[in-house]
């Protein structure tokens, strides 16, 4: 049995049907990133899995239980389920620090002292210590990154879900936020949806390709980047490659 | 004009009488006030459809109304149906009942300007909707909220001297109480305009206070400062 399990997902926004049967496995601690053009459901693929979009079929199954069903404590799983978003989403009203303890004091109900303790260590770990007191306002785009994979890490997930967690920011603050994704390779699984092609080849130990809401290919990196068997995803990763090449 | 002062200090326990009700009136109203409207807010924002229609509903009556007309019902219009109050609770209802209302919707917009995204984010760590209502959008919202605030409090501050007309004895009735047997009317209104006046002007510099003690970079006024990006 996998960790995680996804099968055959679909999902219609607004009469469109944006995933059309999406299926595939994860196992502990890997890390898999998903690319494909712009509309082909990758980020709606990473919402229908923590539940904050659900799926209208399919099923979702973490550590063999399953998270689609009605019965699931969905808020218990979450906290099983970090989620690093493109805009960040970091709450204004709170320091960095404050930010990353909260989940832990009002979901794991850890004391304030304890949270506040384990936040800093989370931060130290993305290299923002000396911002802990600092609101999201008063922060760079990428340090507000790095405060939101602190964030989702504090929790002690099983996996952590990103999506698209550089787009928005300046090309010379990609690089601290790839670097500190890249240390967690191996120690957490990761989900990432991307358009960093040197992080999916370097790092990845596969990638899935995706469009038109179904999975078209998915392979090890090296494969998918010298020999795509489709046609589709060769078109796609020389293209790509080509513009957000990297290392 | 001559003997001003004394008539202003033997017209003042009267006035400062009055003044006790005025302020009954404006923090009892303003308070009451508030936690209807937030109420009502949360019911527009994330009540079901049928909690939805409800807010609608009253907040539209209220606004559609005017506040006199409304005092007249609770005070003159009730007992006709056997339920009495003094004139003082009546205006204190109205007040509370007509402020709820304009707290609404002011709420309600502070709410709204709050990014969808926290709540999202909030709900992925695992908390679950009244958490992140309470933890993460009331902090931010209310303090949007504050300016806003500030007006209402000085209008209920100044409005609430129409409870005057269902005999509540607050500062303006005191002083017209007074007027009508010296026949000063000119200066007991000058006086209690002034009263007025000084109170606005400390009540907004209190609360101004207030606001930039709260305020977080990022968040309403404060907003930009900082910014680096």
């Amino acid at each position: 049995m996998s960790m995680l399990e996804v099968k055959d997902i679909h999902k219609t926004y607004c009469n469109v049907e944006v995933l059309k049967g999406v299926s595939f496995t994860m196992e502990k601690e890997q890390t898999k990133v998903i690319i494909g053009p712009s509309g082909t459901g990758k980020s709606t693929l990473l919402r229908c899995i923590n539940q904050l979009s659900p799926p209208d079929k399919g099923e979702v199954w973490l550590d063999g239980e399953e998270i689609t069903s009605p019965k699931a404590d969905i808020n218990r799983i979450r906290e099983k389920i970090g989620f690093v978003f493109q805009e960040f989403n970091l709450f204004t009203h709170l320091t960095a620090l404050r930010n990353i303890s909260i989940g832990l004091e009002k979901v794991k109900k850890i004391d304030k002292e304890t949270a506040q303790k384990r936040a800093l260590e989370e931060l130290r770990r993305v290299g923002l210590e000396k911002q802990a007191s600092q609101y999201p306002a008063q922060l760079s785009g990428g340090q507000k990154q790095r405060v939101g994979i602190a964030r989702a890490l504090a929790m002690d997930p099983d996996i952590i879900l990103f999506d698209e967690p550089t787009s928005a920011l300046d090309p010379e603050l990609i690089g601290d936020v790839l670097d500190v994704m890249k240390s967690l390779a191996g120690k957490v699984a990761m989900l990432v949806v991307t358009h960093e092609m040197g992080f999916a080849r370097n790092v990845a130990d596969e990638i899935i390709f995706m469009e038109g809401g179904y999975i078209v290919e998915q392979g090890p990196p090296k494969e998918m980047f010298t020999n795509a068997k489709t046609q589709r995803a060769r078109e796609f990763l020389g293209r790509i490659g080509a513009l957000y090449g990297g290392d | 004009m001559a003997d001003f002062l004394p008539f202003f200090l033997h017209s003042l326990p009267d006035l400062l009488n009055g003044l006790g009700n005025t302020f009954l009136l404006t923090f009892v109203s303003i308070t009451a006030g508030f936690f209807i409207g937030l109420s009502l807010a949360l019911g527009r924002v994330y009540g079901t459809k049928g909690v939805n229609w409800f807010c609608i509903g009253y907040i539209e009556l209220i606004r559609g109304t005017p506040l006199l007309v409304q005092l007249f019902i609770i005070y003159f219009g009730l007992p006709s149906v056997g339920i009495i109050f003094t004139p003082l609770q009546a205006a204190l209802i109205g007040l509370a009942i007509n402020s709820g209302a304009y707290q609404a919707e002011y709420l309600r917009g502070s709410i709204q300007s709050i990014e969808s995204g926290q709540m999202v984010a909030a709900r992925s760590l695992g908390l679950g909707k009244l958490q992140a209502i309470q933890h993460v959008v009331l902090p931010q919202a209310l303090r949007v909220s504050i300016p806003a605030w500030s007006n209402e409090f000085i209008y209920l501050l100044q409005y609430s001297s129409i409870a005057y007309i269902i005999q509540v004895s607050e500062l303006t009735a005191e002083g017209k109480f007074i007027a009508a047997h010296t026949f000063r009317y000119l200066e007991i209104f000058a006086m209690i305009a002034i009263i007025y006046l000084v109170l606005t002007i400390v009540s907004t510099e209190i609360i101004d206070r207030i606001a930039k003690r709260l305020s977080i970079p990022g968040i309403g006024a404060a907003k930009g400062v900082g910014l680096r990006d």
